[in-house]
């Protein structure tokens, strides 16, 4: 059963840049290796958590979109666990409302801003 | 005496209740998926403490607001709504 997940992760704002990029990068081969396949992946940059997370009051946010088999969550995750550059992830199965609508978001970004819904 | 009633007279009109016919967002606008990564849009469902305001308050369709809930979930557990705080709004 393969289905479309979507995963972000909060790293610690003590990483450089550079070291930001081997963190995804990692994690990228992680979902890449286990044949999982990435559809879509969006860098939120620094920002400001609503609160203090293992006294850390900013984080860089990461988003990866892919699609899995239901096996790869749980070797995400443990890898997410074990790594002392994430703070806080979470994953979630996207349904076909949010596939829907994150292709919408996709396609908005790539005219122009992204316009805010009411 | 039934005369009598009748001859009660208010200083102010007594204030009749008009009340707002409620809607539920979600399905006026057609909005299927909510999304857990909008806070600024899930905070229209926060009271100033944070805490998920009722049905009976927003409208919402029970269908909608367990999805609704599902999504403030999330969006506290990464950090972009708090789970406590003061003046929110």
């Amino acid at each position: 059963m393969i289905n479309n997940y979507e995963t972000v992760f909060i790293a610690t704002p003590v990483l450089s840049e550079t070291q930001m990029k081997e963190a995804v990068d990692k994690f990228k081969s992680v979902i890449t290796s286990n044949k999982g396949e990435i559809l879509g992946e969006e860098n939120w940059g620094l920002r400001k958590l609503a609160y203090p997370i293992q006294k850390k009051s900013t984080g860089f946010y990461y988003l990866i979109e892919f699609k899995s088999e239901g096996k790869l969550i749980e070797k995400l995750e443990t890898d997410y666990k074990r790594d002392e550059r994430i703070i806080r992830f979470l994953t979630v199965k996207m349904d076909k409302y949010a596939v829907e609508y994150s292709e919408k978001r996709k396609s908005k970004k790539v005219t122009e801003e992204p316009v805010k819904e009411e | 005496m039934g005369q009598n009633q009748s001859e009660i007279r208010y200083l102010t009109p007594p204030a009749v209740e008009i009340r707002k016919v409620k809607y539920c967002r979600f399905k006026k606008n057609r909005i299927k998926y909510i999304d857990y990564k909008d806070p600024e849009f899930l905070k229209k469902f926060l009271n100033e403490q944070g805490k998920i305001l009722p049905r009976r308050v927003t409208g919402n369709s029970l269908k909608y607001q367990r999805k609704l809930a599902i999504a403030i979930k999330r969006a506290k557990h990464i950090a972009l709504l708090p789970y406590v705080t003061d003046l929110l709004k």
